[in-house]
């Protein structure tokens, strides 16, 4: 350690890295879940209650469909992205790495189910 | 040259110090608010998925959602998805540099928690 220069020492460790990216896509997505989320909330809200072939006959129109895709895959990305800045704050070593790539898995997993489920209802 | 100072260095004071101000409630709510979401989500997710699977299965899951259980958790997920987006829209300020001075971002919090609520109950009046 003692050979190494205080500038190698410091290459590398500052936050200059994929932040200023990570930043800016936690900025689009949420000004994306700005305008979705009061959509989907009284899309989702006007379905949730209803009968079976209420919902069904509900998400077969585009408009509520297509609402409910966008929320899902915009508000799944944005809430992996945040947790991925939880874990890396509460986390470290191994267990982060773990963590993070669970959590990715779960967010891209459900978006794709909920996806899933959206086009096969409307379709 | 490199054998600097390592190990011994004065820190400044952290959460176990400062008593709990506004600010900081507030962005560790919206940090709370964001993540407890997850729940909600997932059930909604598996809502959509039993209403493409069979009428049994979204009778289980349109069940569950919409049994006390479910109403609290989508109640309260509600309240923290308005607060959330509130705090949000205070971030979103925040970050072209205005509103950064503390009777400003305490204002903007109080606007959030209390905006958070009204919206909460609006929505639950028109849904």
């Amino acid at each position: 350690m003692a050979y190494l220069t205080d500038r190698k020492r410091a290459l590398g460790m500052g936050s200059a890295k994929s932040g200023t990216a990570h930043f800016w896509a936690m900025k689009v997505s949420s000004v994306a879940l700005l305008i979705l989320i009061p959509l989907f909330v009284f899309t989702f809200g006007a379905a949730l209650g209803g009968t079976y072939e209420e919902v069904l006959a509900y998400y077969a129109k585009p408009f509520p469909a297509i609402i409910a895709a966008l929320t899902l895959t915009v508000g799944f990305k944005h809430f992996n992205d945040g947790v991925q800045v939880l874990i890396e704050d509460y986390v470290h070593g191994l267990a982060q790495k773990i963590a993070i790539i669970l959590m990715t898995c779960l967010s891209y997993g459900a978006a794709a189910v909920g996806l899933f489920a959206i086009a096969r209802i409307a379709l | 040259m490199a054998d600097v100072n390592r190990g011994n260095r004065p820190l400044s004071p952290h959460l176990t110090i400062y008593r709990p101000q506004l600010t900081s409630m507030s962005s560790i709510l919206t940090r709370i608010t964001g993540n407890a979401m997850l729940v909600a989500a997932l059930l909604i997710v598996w809502w959509f998925l039993a209403a493409a699977t069979s009428p049994e299965a979204f009778a289980t899951a349109n069940g569950f959602i919409t049994s006390w259980f479910g109403d609290l958790v989508m109640f309260f997920s509600l309240l923290g998805l308005w607060y959330h987006t509130l705090a949000g829209i205070r971030h979103l300020i925040w970050d072209n540099g205005y509103g950064l001075d503390i009777p400003t971002a305490e204002k903007m919090g109080w606007a959030a928690l209390v905006g958070s609520v009204v919206l909460t109950i609006i929505t639950a009046l028109i849904i």
